[in-house]
């Protein structure tokens, strides 16, 4: 293997800038910036060169650090080259590299502008070190990383109560899905003695049944930390309010990248996933994907509307890992991450250019005033709708297809995905047709201005490859490690989701053209007040979860005021106390008193002398 | 003979020392000297009974002469009389003789119990005094040093304190 | 009944009990001083019966010591007193508290 040191160069740039950024220029913003967007950057190019001199396979699949050996553990501090590495490795530093050119037009006012930037590239080092890493434990411990700079980064205005309380439930949300995942780790580690990914792949190839039922249970415990890192049913309820954070922030983040990680661990682990467990991991997505899907019809707040769309998409890529498909899952992921982060930094665009208005009926007629943005937002909203040509097309087609895949995917997953598919388009028609065309609806939409190039640029620069991704052979590539997808209903499912655009786009021209309000909660009434409540997910945690956590908060601190402090340490020393106030008796000072006592002593120890 | 002379002394000496510490009909500091000196006396009759001479000789001479004075002279220099005025506190009299006699009854009965073998002194220690001189010259002649700096710092030490003045 | 060690040995431990009795019960200084000699008496007693029925004189040659120092004892001892009854009037344990905090 050729350049071997490269890919370690890749992971550690961004800490290197993060740390010099923290350490050394804080004052100085525009170096500050530039040395983020230059790590990042050089991070994007030194893999494109290590992939040009080795090839997508590298003869040597790892090379090895041992990190720490305790009894029969031994973590190694490993790089996992292979073509599904390789590839988010470019998409992580592309797409992160766009979006943080992006951000240094967007961030250009921010108070904290070098504090973000260093976020950013903490982040960065964390979302490549999962990318990369070899092992259950070093994956774990990058995968924590990334929940770390992911809280940094929501709750980067954390001056706003919403903000922080948002990075907070981002971050706990996110430690319950880890708890399962360290679980399933354990596991692992007791069931196969090591924690290598390609020691445990050995082993089940081997003999498959080498770990009996446990298999399972392990399986869906690593699942859980998809689950909160990947914002599925029922940990899903941290991801819309993280659009708190900044926008490039949310695009990086919760869009391209981090709940990325979620799916990108489930295809790098897809090896101990068992039919029942894949049964379950299917269903979740599906749930999610349809779940998201209808609560972003009734969301007014433009960044909400794609961080459900988000959740949606998400819900696809879990649902195609678990009909066995994880080509087509990696495929939609890298995709996605194309258009998403185009579509968010496109919102961030206009929210800027709007003075940080985020409401969709307050907008209205930008298509006019800011013809580039508009423009690109389009291709992106065509992408993820899946419009035939666009990226989003092929890759949601063969998961719709996968659906149907006989041995696991069935009927139903199979309407839900297309059923989904419809909703994508009648949402996002709705968000494009309600934002950009029509009448302007305020003030601000009337006086809006294209945004400056260093943001507009970025912008063009993610609009290529959303619209062509379709044509790079992306999906091959993953084929070479994941297996080839290969359908027999491929002709049905792109049927299906030609209808599924056609419908919807119908529909959502129908209802949105020119439309002043929403028209949808005449209609349906009760149900868009349901839809516009997120289904009342958050209220329902409210009244169960944190219910739950407070009473068992109040007995811990009742436990903690008389049990701890009121019997044991209170009574420690109330016991002393008396002792002392009974001893001080005997300090009469009285030299007879002394005398008497000694004598009782001696009396006492002359007894077991002699007496005895 | 010399049993009932044994008998006596003991009896004398455990008579006057009781009396010594609990006079029923005196509780004059001067009467308990007093008995205290008889104490002595009586006890040096024991010595002689075990032929310690020399010993018997010096106890009078150190304790009758020199000690029981000396207390005789400190009391007539305080004038005592105040104990007389005094109630006892019954709950003390009762635990100090419980405890007291606690320790006595131990060391009786240990001694019972040891069944004591040693033999009656041999010819040789007739007389002690000579013999006794040499060993104090020959075998104890550090401690008898150090001794006579105790009682030298002693009697500084007594010598400052009854200075008026102290400071 | 033939005089033995034991009945030399009976006769200082209730003498030095009596003088412990002394001390513990007595009010005046000077009477618990004279118990202290008892005592000291008693051990002399004990020792010299030792010393004749072992055949041997280290027991006499530390009986000279413990009356030596018994006399020293008893001046200092004394002339403690004096100064103690010339700074608080009183030679009676009970009015010496000074050890009570």
């Amino acid at each position: 293997m050729k350049l071997e040191a490269l890919p370690w160069l890749i992971l550690f740039l961004p800490l290197l800038s993060a740390a010099t950024i923290t350490l050394f220029t804080q004052k100085n913003r525009e170096l500050s910036a530039r040395l983020s967007i230059g790590a990042i950057v050089s991070g994007f190019v030194l893999s494109v060169i290590f992939i040009a001199a080795n090839g997508w396979e590298p003869l040597q699949k790892e090379t090895l650090v041992t990190w720490l050996e305790v009894g029969d553990l031994q973590v190694d501090f490993g790089l996992r080259l292979d073509p599904l590495s390789l590839l988010m490795l470019l998409v992580v530093t592309g797409v992160g590299g766009v979006i943080h050119i992006f951000s240094w037009g967007y961030m250009r006012e921010d108070r904290a502008f070098s504090r973000y930037f260093a976020c950013l590239s903490l982040f960065t080092f964390s979302m490549l070190g999962v990318v990369l890493a070899n092992n259950f434990l070093m994956m774990f411990i990058f995968w924590e990383l990334v929940g770390v700079s992911s809280y940094l980064l929501i709750g980067h205005w954390f001056e706003r109560a919403s903000a922080a309380d948002a990075s907070k439930k981002a971050f706990i949300t996110n430690r319950l899905g880890d708890f399962g995942f360290m679980l399933g780790i354990l596991i692992v580690w007791a069931l196969a003695g090591g924690l290598n990914f390609s020691l445990i792949e050995d082993q089940l190839k081997q003999n498959p049944a080498l770990f009996g039922s446990m298999t399972t249970a392990a399986g869906l415990l690593i699942f859980c930390g998809a689950v909160g890192k990947s914002a599925q049913f029922p940990l899903h309820v941290w991801l819309p309010d993280a659009m708190e954070g900044p926008t490039p922030v949310s695009a990086l983040i919760h869009a391209a990248t981090m709940v990325a990680a979620g799916v990108y661990l489930l295809c790098r682990v897809f090896f101990i996933f068992t039919t029942p467990a894949l049964h379950v991991i299917a269903w979740v997505g599906a749930i999610t994907a349809l779940m998201a899907a209808l609560i972003a019809v009734q969301q007014n707040d433009i960044k909400r509307i794609l961080a459900y769309s988000t959740l949606s998409q998400l819900g696809y890529m879990v649902l195609a890992v678990g009909v066995a498909s994880p080509t087509p899952a990696m495929y939609h992921l890298t995709t996605h991450a194309f258009f998403k982060a185009l579509l968010f930094l496109g919102a961030g665009s206009v929210i800027r250019a709007l003075h940080h208005e985020q409401d969709i009926w307050k907008m209205g007629a930008l298509s006019k005033k800011m013809p580039t943005t508009s423009a690109t937002f389009v291709v992106g909203a065509a992408a993820l709708c899946g419009v035939p040509g666009f990226s989003g097309f092929f890759s949601k087609d063969e998961i719709i297809a996968a659906a149907l895949n006989p041995r696991h995917g069935s009927l139903g997953l199979f309407l839900l995905a297309a059923g989904v598919a419809m909703l994508t388009t009648f949402y996002m028609s709705r968000l494009v047709l309600v934002a950009f065309f029509g009448p302007a609806r305020s003030d601000g939409a009337d006086h809006a201005q294209e945004s400056p190039k260093v943001m507009v640029l970025p912008l063009l620069a993610l609009a290529v490859p959303s619209a062509l991704a379709g044509f790079f052979g992306i999906a091959q590539l993953y084929g070479k490690q994941l297996g080839e997808a290969h359908s027999s209903f491929q002709v049905l499912a792109m049927a299906a989701s030609l209808g599924a655009v056609v419908f919807g786009l119908a529909l959502g021209w129908g209802l949105y053209w020119n439309a002043e309000k929403d028209p949808l909660p005449e209609r349906i009434g009760p149900w868009a007040r349901m839809l516009r409540n997120r289904f009342y997910f958050d209220e329902l945690y409210e009244a169960t979860v944190i219910k739950l956590h407070d009473t068992i908060a109040a007995i811990a601190d009742w436990f903690d005021q008389w049990i701890v402090a009121g019997l044991m340490v209170r009574g420690a020393h109330g016991t002393t106390e008396l002792v002392g106030r009974a001893l001080r008796l005997a300090q009469t000072g009285n030299l007879q008193t002394y005398a008497f006592l000694f004598v009782l002593g001696v009396a006492v120890v002359l007894y077991f002398v002699l007496g005895k | 003979m010399q049993d009932l002379f044994f008998y006596l002394f003991a009896a004398l000496t455990l008579l006057c020392g009781f009396l010594v510490v609990a006079n029923p009909f005196s509780r004059n500091p001067v009467t308990s000297a007093m008995f205290l000196a008889l104490t002595i006396v009586s006890m040096a009759g024991l010595f002689v009974l075990l032929h310690a001479f020399f010993l018997a000789a010096v106890q009078i001479l150190v304790y009758a002469g020199a000690v029981i004075v000396l207390f005789l002279f400190v009391i007539m220099l305080l004038d005592l009389k105040e104990e007389q005025r005094r109630t006892a506190n019954k709950f003390g009299i009762v635990t100090g003789v419980i405890s007291v006699g606690a320790i006595t009854v131990i060391l009786i009965k240990t001694i019972f119990e040891s069944h004591a073998t040693a033999t009656v002194a041999t010819p040789a220690l007739e007389g002690a005094t000579q013999p006794l001189g040499r060993m104090l010259f020959n075998d104890y002649v550090l401690p008898f040093e150090i001794l006579s700096v105790l009682l030298l710092v002693a009697m500084v030490g007594v010598i400052l304190l009854s200075k008026k003045d102290l400071r | 009944m033939h005089i033995g060690l034991e009945h030399y040995l009976v006769v200082s431990a209730l003498l030095f009990c009596l003088g412990l009795l002394g001390v513990v019960l007595r009010r005046n200084l000077l009477v618990i001083y004279m118990s202290l000699e008892l005592m000291l008496n008693a051990s002399n007693l004990a020792l010299v019966a030792f010393s004749r029925f072992n055949g041997h004189l280290n027991g006499q040659v530390m009986v000279l010591f413990i009356i030596t120092v018994a006399a020293a004892e008893v001046s200092v001892g004394l002339a403690l007193i004096v100064a103690l009854y010339r700074k608080r009037q009183t030679a009676h344990v009970e009015d010496l508290t000074t050890m009570k905090l």
